[in-house]
Order: structure tokens, then sequence, then C-alpha cells
């Protein structure tokens, strides 16, 4: 979970991640984000994210976040 | 002869009055409530300034009501300059210095911002949604004053703020609407921002045509399967996007995914159209029309056009095609000649479509507003665009890139210059180079500092004054940034590091 709050405070330094359980209500990623975290996901556990994988279901918190790379294989 | 592009609006609010003009994530508003709206908004105006053909600044999220509001600017007789609600308040500040608008209307949520921007409280108007009958008695306009104010980034740090007249809004739009037969059974799915020049086709056409505007919620943006779902869901069938934001689909096979929206015109401007995304596209709407368009903010949007009418492959370059109508294309070669077929040379526009010049900056105006160059005998205004292309074989206008500085990035104009402006401004930092990276759409930038700064503390001081879209995805330090033989920063060596990836 360190390595996951590790790659979105590259994101976005300015946001406590642990502390949010919405980060699209509570307005911690914007589109551009979207496409960063996804790009740097893939790259660092060699996924490749589906894009009906990418709703915002799966990136409200780090529980979904971890869950969704669950289904890649990846425990993060 | 239109003397006011308010007029696009009165004549469809009596034609099509019960019809949704405007969708928003909260709900819509018909044809003559907007109508009713905008002389609430024009009437409060009046009330509080004797203003006319000034800018009045609009500072609300992207709703129906913001759209109310611009539409009042113009019934006084005033020029909207719509701001972006998301830009820090150290860019907001510098803006509204050199916009000096006779008002801002926004709404109660947002005047903190204003304030922490230095806004005093006697320049605020506070949309009420109050509506008023239609014909207030109008301080009318002609059609060279301005209609609208768009800002774009400029180099020195200041946004410059484009001032657009009325007769060329008016003009772009009688022409969109006849060469795309856009009528009120299209409904148009807006992506632009509304600080963003691409806003003017979505809104004027709904305007002028009754054609309904969906504002799809921005959230949506987010999740490009919710995208599709959110156009299939409102039966749009006419968008006007940046690239980035179709490639986003095609990049994800989206539309294998999911039920395909009924869309039948397909426009893209902003930014380089890769022809792979322009295939995945075709593919899917065998049917539909595609089509290219180019234009600086400074000629009202677009200046010319393609509309898709042959195969391309995955790497060919699309043509940005021919010059709109009242609009003439001239492509001079470094010695100020005309261009030969196939040879590059700098476009220059003239044309009915030229903006007034930069508010209050008599000096950049006359810097990029130049008589033309081939005509010394009567007063020839030509926008000088900076961007440099050729005419191919069938007489089409290819783009090839930029003279200096500047780049397209997720359709926005961005002066690298500007970036590395505010970042030299940190105390830590001692020089700053910034690079971009057309393939992987990122812009990185290199940097000396005075002390050790970590790049993660570097994008939080950067995003307090610039735009999200401006600060750097790639921040490398480097203990001295590469020169080149004239003793400048290398910019092309630096631009190579990141396209090999010698970076990040």
């Amino acid at each position: 979970m360190d390595e996951l709050i590790g790659i979105l405070q590259e994101i976005r330094p300015e946001f406590e991640f642990r502390e949010s359980q919405d980060f699209l209500a509570d307005g911690m990623l914007d589109s551009l984000d979207i496409v960063t975290l996804v790009a740097a996901l893939d790259k660092r556990y060699r996924i490749s994210i589906r894009g009906v994988e990418i709703v915002p279901e799966n990136f409200r918190n780090l529980e979904t976040l971890a869950a969704l790379l669950r289904k890649y294989g990846v425990s993060a | 002869m239109r003397t006011n592009v308010i007029e696009f609006l009165e004549a469809t609010a009596r034609r099509l009055p019960g019809k949704a003009a405007v969708i928003d994530a909260r709900g819509s508003v018909t044809f003559s409530e907007l109508l009713d709206r905008a002389n609430g908004i024009a009437a409060a105006i009046h009330s509080r300034t004797p203003a006319r053909n000034q800018p009045i600044a609009v500072y609300l999220p992207r709703s129906k009501e913001c759209l109310a509001a611009f539409a009042g600017v113009l019934l006084s007789g005033n020029a909207y300059a719509p701001l972006d609600t998301k830009s820090p308040a150290a860019r907001l500040r510098v803006l509204l210095g050199k916009l000096e608008p006779a008002l801002i209307i926004t709404d109660p949520g947002h005047l903190a911002e204003l304030s922490e921007a230095g806004v005093s409280d006697d320049c605020i108007l506070l949309d009420a949604g109050s509506t008023a009958p239609a014909k207030l008695p109008g301080r009318r306009t002609v059609d060279t004053d301005p209609a609208y104010i768009i800002h774009t980034s400029g180099s020195t740090g200041v946004p410059k703020g484009v001032v657009v007249s009325h007769r060329g809004v008016a003009d772009y739009i009688d022409w969109a609407r006849q060469c795309y037969g856009v009528t009120e059974s299209d409904t148009i799915g807006s992506q632009a921002p509304f600080h963003f020049d691409n806003s003017t086709l979505d809104i004027f056409l709904c305007f002028a045509a009754g054609a309904t505007l969906v504002l799809i919620p921005e959230e949506h943006f987010l999740f490009p399967l919710r995208l599709v779902e959110y156009l299939a869901a409102h039966s749009v069938r006419f968008i006007f996007w940046v690239p980035s934001v179709l490639a986003s689909v095609a990049r994800l096979d989206i539309l294998s995914q999911t039920e395909l929206p009924p869309l039948a015109k397909i426009l893209f401007a902003g930014e380089v159209m890769p022809a792979r995304c322009l295939n995945y596209w075709r593919a899917k709407y065998p049917h539909a029309l595609f089509s290219n368009l180019y234009g600086p903010t400074e000629i009202t949007v677009d200046c010319t056009y393609y509309i898709v009418d042959r195969e391309f492959r995955d790497d060919e370059p699309l043509p940005i095609g021919f010059a709109r109508p009242n609009m003439e294309v001239l492509m001079l070669d470094d010695d100020g000649r005309p261009a030969a077929e196939g040879e590059r040379g700098e476009i220059l526009v003239r044309g009915s479509a030229l903006a007034l010049g930069y508010w209050n900056d008599a000096e950049r105006t006359a810097a990029a507003f130049v008589q033309n160059p081939l005509n010394p005998h009567f007063p020839d205004p030509v926008y000088r665009t900076g961007d440099i292309g050729y005419r191919n074989q069938r007489g089409e206008i290819m783009f090839v890139g930029r003279r200096d500085q500047q780049i397209k990035h997720l359709g926005y104009r961005i002066e690298l210059g500007e970036i590395e402006a505010a970042a030299m401004a940190l105390p830590e930092i001692r020089n700053a180079c910034v690079v971009y990276d057309p393939e992987e759409s990122r812009i990185a930038m290199f940097y000396e500092s005075v002390r050790p700064v970590g790049a993660g503390e570097l994008r939080k001081q950067l995003l307090a004054k610039l735009p999200k879209y401006m600060v750097p995805a790639l921040m490398t330090a480097l203990p001295e940034l590469p020169q080149n033989a004239n003793g400048k920063v290398d910019r092309v060596k630096l631009a190579a590091a990141v396209r090999e990836r010698l970076y990040g």
C-alpha cells in the first residue's frame, strides 16, 4: 500500500491520500491525473489496465485501487 | 448584417421557445428561459455600470448559468471574458490586472477565490438567477465591437486577452452552420472549457441553429467509458473536441466495449490529430463526417478546415485543408515571398475573422497583427500565426510546426517560456529549460537548483502559479544545463533526451 501511496503522491504531492475515502469527490485526481496514474500503474506492475476497468468505482480510494490491481495479480 | 451575436439567440428563442437549449448536470433550460435569464443579467449589469464595449469577466463553473451570463453580457453591449475557475490565484491576479473588467459575474461559492486574487467587492456582480422580460432598452453594438475576450498563454508570463468581434463570430457561425449542416435536430456534446475558444462553436451553433447543447460533466473526461456512455444516453450527434480526448477513447478501444452513440459529425481542432486515431474512429463510424480544423484564437477559432475525403495511413499527416470563406491564408518564405507549392513558409491569415487585437496591449498587438507584406497600398492587416506550413499537390494546407517555443498540449496553447519564467521565479531554481515531447504529450523541465529540491516540492510550488496543464510531468535536476555552440541552453539536445527516454 505504501508503494501505491508513493505513486499517487508523485502525481499529486499536495494531498494526503491515506485520509480520503473518495479521491474524486475530494477533487484530488483530475482527468490528467487518471491518465498519468494508469500509465504509472501499467509501467510499475507491467500490466495493461483495460478501458472498461477505468471507471470511477475503481479509483475512489486506496482500497478500490488495490482491489483493481489484485484483478491483475498484483498485491499492492 | 448582424450587429450583435445575441441576435442568434433572440431569433431562436422566438422560433423554438420551448426547446431545450442547454443541458448540464443539474438540469436543462429552454431557449426562452435562457434569453429571459440573460435579460435579467443585462438589467443587473445596467443597474451597476454604464460600461459599454468593456470586458465583463465571468467567473462561474461550466453550466447553463454561465451561458446565460455570457448572453447577458452581450445583451448589455459588452464583451464577455470567461475565466478559468481552476486558475491559481496568482495567475488570476495577473490576468485581471491586465483585463481591468468593468464587473465580474460570479456566484456566492466563488467569492473567496476572487478576494484571494485581490478583487474588491465593488467589482463583483452576484448572479441571482433573476429574469427580466425580453427587450430591455438595449445598448446595441456595431459589428466591429468586441463580443468576447479569451486569454492565451504569453511567453513573458502575462496571458494575452484576444479581443474577438461580433462580425468575426457571426461570420464563423454562419459558415460552420452551413458547411456542417447543423440544425435543431443536432445535439451537441460540448467538451471545450469556456475559457478555451473552441467553445465558441458549441455555444453559438446552439444559439444560431437551435441545436441542444449538452455540457458534458467534467468528471466524464476522467473515464472514457463513462464519456461514451454519456454521449449515447443523450443521443449526441455532433462533437467538436480536441484530438487528445478522441485519442483517450481510441487508446482504450472504448467504442468496441459499449453501445455506440449516434454520432454523425465529428470535428476536431486544437492540436495535431494523429491519423491512427482518426482511422480508429472512422472504422467505427464509416458514415460520419470527419473534419480537421485549424486556427489560433486570434482568428475566431478556425480559419481553415478539411473534410476527410480519403484514406490515410496511420503515420500520414492530415491536411488542415483550405481557408474558409471570407478568409485568406498566405504562406510566406523567409524572404517574405509567397512560398511555392511544397515549400515551407509561415502561415499568415487575413479576412473578416481577424481579432481586433490584444486587450490593453498595443505593443504585442502591433507585433502580431501587421500590414499585409504583399500589399503596401492600403490598410490590410494580417495575423502572423508563427506556425509553419506548406501546400501539397492538391492545394491543401499542411501544418508542420511552430517557429518558436509555443506548443499545443491537450488543446491549450502554451508558451514554454511562460513555464520557464514561473520556474525561474522560484527561489530554489537558478536556471530552467522546458521542452515538449509530442509523442507522449508530456512537458518536461530540466533545471539547475541552488539547493537540492525534489520534483514533488517543485511541482507543488508550480501548481500554485500555473494552471495544471502547464505544470511539467517530468522534472529533472541537472548539475548544469547543456549549452549549444551559441552558448544558449541546448533545447534540441534536451528534447532528444526526453524522446529517447534518457530520463523519466
